[in-house]
């Protein structure tokens, strides 16, 4: 075995015998920076002080470090200490300080294509790296290692994860991978949530196969907030799985609305997804008076995209009584739903207020108004928000309200050009079938209605007696 | 200065005149003139124009219906229902105000007495009621049926409530259509009540034409299936002794019933009256269907 060979070897057994523990690599990039063109000096500059200081501490020999980095320079520099005690001399005998250090730099040079981590990963891989690696349940313990290069893990050593594997031959079953050891806040935001009980490996559900996970910032990370409606939808676009837990199949829905179609067709991160909404670890039912989801919590979860909406809201009728805690009061997903929301468009407008408002839609359902609006292709027709508004509701007695009296040739106007006082004393929802309301209105109609069926009632029997005796004559 | 309309509606243009009248032949049937072509003309601009309104406003008053909104969506949606509306609505309104100038015409310039009362006339009477009472013993088989005039009782409340059916639906209907004008006259309840009317008188008129004065005029046993008459303009001798027995006297005994023969309308005109009034009467028993469906399911 070549010296260079026995250093590999020596490092990688003191990493997983644990006397060295791998910490991340201080910078975020988890490439190999000694790999760049940019060199050696180029990556010293980018390093922290402290692995800077570390580097330098260990090539002068004296002292080990308390501590070691995971960076390859800092590790390559570490390398040389067992290498010198094995050989019972130092590796530097002579020359001076300048010359050791460029000697040093040289063997760093060499060693630095080899990182250290993947020395570790490389003794694991050269068993598991064949990934149709079975155990003997049949279960497949095979890695790919190229996709684990590549994953957001890819410099931590294996044991880093299967702690409880410190040497070869390992024990035939090692303890599962807690990712809990390191991700403790997002183990903690997962227990209480909807999915804490769901399944065995709640981490990899969501984060994708173990060795292949990678920052939710890459493009293809299952977390990326482009790829969360699929991700989310693995589950909640099953049908099956949606009836067993009695929740709706939100995936096709949430595809077709306005959000879903901004995420997935014009891939915009600013677009609501799942998270946006239900948050990542901590999801709880819309039950749940803590959920973001919670009927209450609602205009504050969509006002954290839509702020002016919210703002409306919040002053309107509908918002001032949410906050008061009246819950039947409409929240945001009441009348826009919460996972088929479309562009808004007024000819839904009208049912969706009636299904709170029915006397009132009862009444606008008598009107012109209503009438043109059934038959279409005739935009400009008062549906519920002409008049009253969209967010910021407000009771006619308020004088900013447009139902208000001294609004009402303005509102009226914006349609009626020449709406006047007496135009705008119509009663829009005025109800003839109630004597109560409407008593002149009421006598009208029923006027009207016994003229109709007198006549008719008349004619009907002259005519029927007529036919009686047209039909005996000619017998 | 008698004006054209005028001449129109006196001189009956199917036929020659008196004097070209041809001696009675026992052998052949006699025509009779009964309505004038202008008379005529009235009848189909009214009858073409209310079938729009009904169709349009039928369409706007039940939209909630599904045939409503497909009869919408196929002719291009509420603006060509509203612009069809409001066209019928102003032809037949002038067609209205024609037959006012034609009445005043004749009541004033022409000081036609038997235009507001006699045998002639639109105006009820007393034998209207006797013809009314009368039809209904025969009915039950309590007396001889009624020897009718010019126009039968029922004919009358035909135009009568044609004639104040336009003036409500109409009224009412230009008050909708230029609301901020008339609401500086009119009260606000007004304008909610100006709704109901039109939209009750509407459905009035609609039912009433499209059911009673269909049997009345075609359907009956008597006409079935359809009397062209008002199309032609022409009835047999037979039809006016059967009909109008009491005219055909009045007219043979003051010795003018020669001046009312006609010649027998031409095969084209017999055929394009059939196929036009039974088109019309489809529609309109069509129209009763999904109106009388709809009102009792509103």
């Amino acid at each position: 075995m070549s010296p260079l060979g026995k250093l590999k070897k020596v490092w990688a057994k003191s990493l997983l015998s644990g006397k060295i523990n791998p910490v991340r690599w201080p910078e975020s990039e988890t490439n190999n920076p000694l790999n760049n063109s940019s060199g050696l000096l180029s990556a010293s500059n980018r390093l922290n002080g402290r692995s800077l200081s570390l580097f330098t501490t260990e090539i002068s020999g004296t002292t080990r470090p308390r501590r070691l980095s995971s960076s390859p320079i800092a590790i390559a520099g570490s390398l040389l200490l067992p290498a010198q005690q094995e050989n019972g001399k130092p590796a530097i005998a002579k020359g001076s300080l300048r010359s050791k250090a460029f000697v040093a730099a040289c063997v760093l040079l060499l060693l630095a294509s080899f990182s250290p981590a993947i020395q570790a990963q490389t003794d694991c891989l050269s068993c598991h790296g064949d990934v149709t690696m079975q155990d003997a349940a049949g279960h497949n313990v095979g890695v790919d290692a190229n996709a684990f290069h590549s994953s957001v893990h890819s410099d931590l050593g294996c044991s880093a994860c299967h702690a409880s594997i410190k040497a070869y031959p390992h024990p035939d079953h090692p303890q599962p991978v807690k990712c809990v050891s390191c991700h403790a806040d997002e183990a903690a935001a997962l227990v209480g949530s909807v999915h804490e009980h769901s399944g065995d490996q709640p981490c990899t559900t969501c984060h994708g196969t173990a060795h292949a996970i990678l920052p939710k910032d890459n493009p293809k990370s299952a977390v990326y907030p482009l790829n969360i409606p699929a991700t989310c939808g693995k589950c909640h676009g099953d049908a099956a799985m949606a009836k067993q837990h009695h929740l709706a199949n939100v995936y096709p829905q949430y595809m077709d609305s306005i959000h879903g179609y901004a995420v997935s067709q014009e891939g915009l991160l600013v677009a609501a997804n799942c998270e946006s909404c239900h948050g990542s670890h901590h999801v709880l039912s819309h039950t749940d008076p803590k959920s973001p989801t919670f009927k209450a919590a609602i205009p504050a979860t969509c006002g954290k995209c839509h702020a002016g909406i919210r703002t409306q809201y919040t002053a309107g009728v509908h918002g001032t009584a949410l906050a008061a805690g009246n819950l039947n009061a409409p929240s945001c997903t009441d009348c826009h739903t919460a996972h088929t929301i479309g562009q808004p468009t007024m000819a839904q407008s009208t049912p969706m207020c009636g299904s709170c408002h029915q006397a009132q839609l009862s009444t606008y359902r008598d009107t012109f108004h209503s009438q043109v609006s059934n038959l279409g292709s005739y935009v400009e027709v008062a549906r519920c928000s002409d008049c009253h508004g969209e967010h910021e509701i407000l009771p006619a007695s308020d004088p900013r309200s447009p139902v208000n009296t001294a609004n009402l040739v303005k509102t009226c106007g914006r349609c009626h050009q020449g709406a006047n006082a007496g135009f705008v004393k119509y009663s829009p929802h005025a109800n003839p079938h109630n004597r109560h309301t409407s008593p002149l209105l009421y006598t009208i109609r029923l006027a009207m209605v016994l003229l109709i069926s007198g006549v008719m009632s008349f004619f009907l029997i002259h005519s029927l007696l007529w036919l009686i005796r047209s039909l005996v004559e000619k017998a | 200065m008698p004006d054209q309309a005028t001449l129109v509606e006196e001189i009956p243009s199917l036929g020659p005149q008196p004097a070209a009248v041809p001696p009675p032949d026992p052998g052949r049937e006699r025509f009779f003139v009964r309505f004038t072509l202008a008379q005529r003309y009235m009848h189909a601009i009214m009858f073409v124009t209310f079938l729009g309104l009904a169709a349009t406003g039928l369409t706007i008053r039940f939209s909630t219906n599904t045939w409503a909104q497909h009869f919408a969506l196929a002719i291009g949606g509420f603006g060509t229902i509203l612009f069809l509306h409001k066209l019928c609505a102003v032809t037949l309104t002038l067609e209205f105000l024609y037959h006012l100038q034609n009445i005043a015409v004749r009541i004033l310039v022409r000081k036609e007495k038997g235009l507001l009362w006699g045998p002639d006339s639109m105006v009820p009477n007393l034998k209207d009621l006797k013809d009314i009472l009368g039809n209904f013993r025969w009915f039950f088989g309590r007396g001889p049926r009624p020897k009718l005039e010019r126009y039968a009782s029922w004919e009358k409340f035909d135009y009568w409530s044609v004639f104040w059916g336009m003036i409500i639906i109409g009224l009412s209907g230009y008050v909708m259509w230029f609301g901020p004008f008339f609401g500086r006259f009119l009260p606000g309840w007004a304008l909610n009540a100006v709704q109901i009317v039109h939209g009750e008188e509407a459905l009035l008129a609609a039912t009433f034409i499209f059911s009673i004065h269909f049997i009345n005029a075609h359907l009956r046993p008597d006409n079935f299936p359809m009397d062209t008459t008002i199309f032609t303009g022409a009835q047999t001798e037979e039809e006016f002794k059967e009909r109008h027995p009491e005219e055909y006297q009045r007219l043979l005994a003051e010795g003018r019933l020669e001046q009312t023969v006609t010649t027998k309308p031409p095969t084209w005109l017999m055929n394009f009256s059939k196929v036009t009034g039974f088109t019309a009467v489809l529609i309109g028993v069509l129209l009763l269907v999904l109106t009388v469906s709809a009102y009792f399911r509103e």
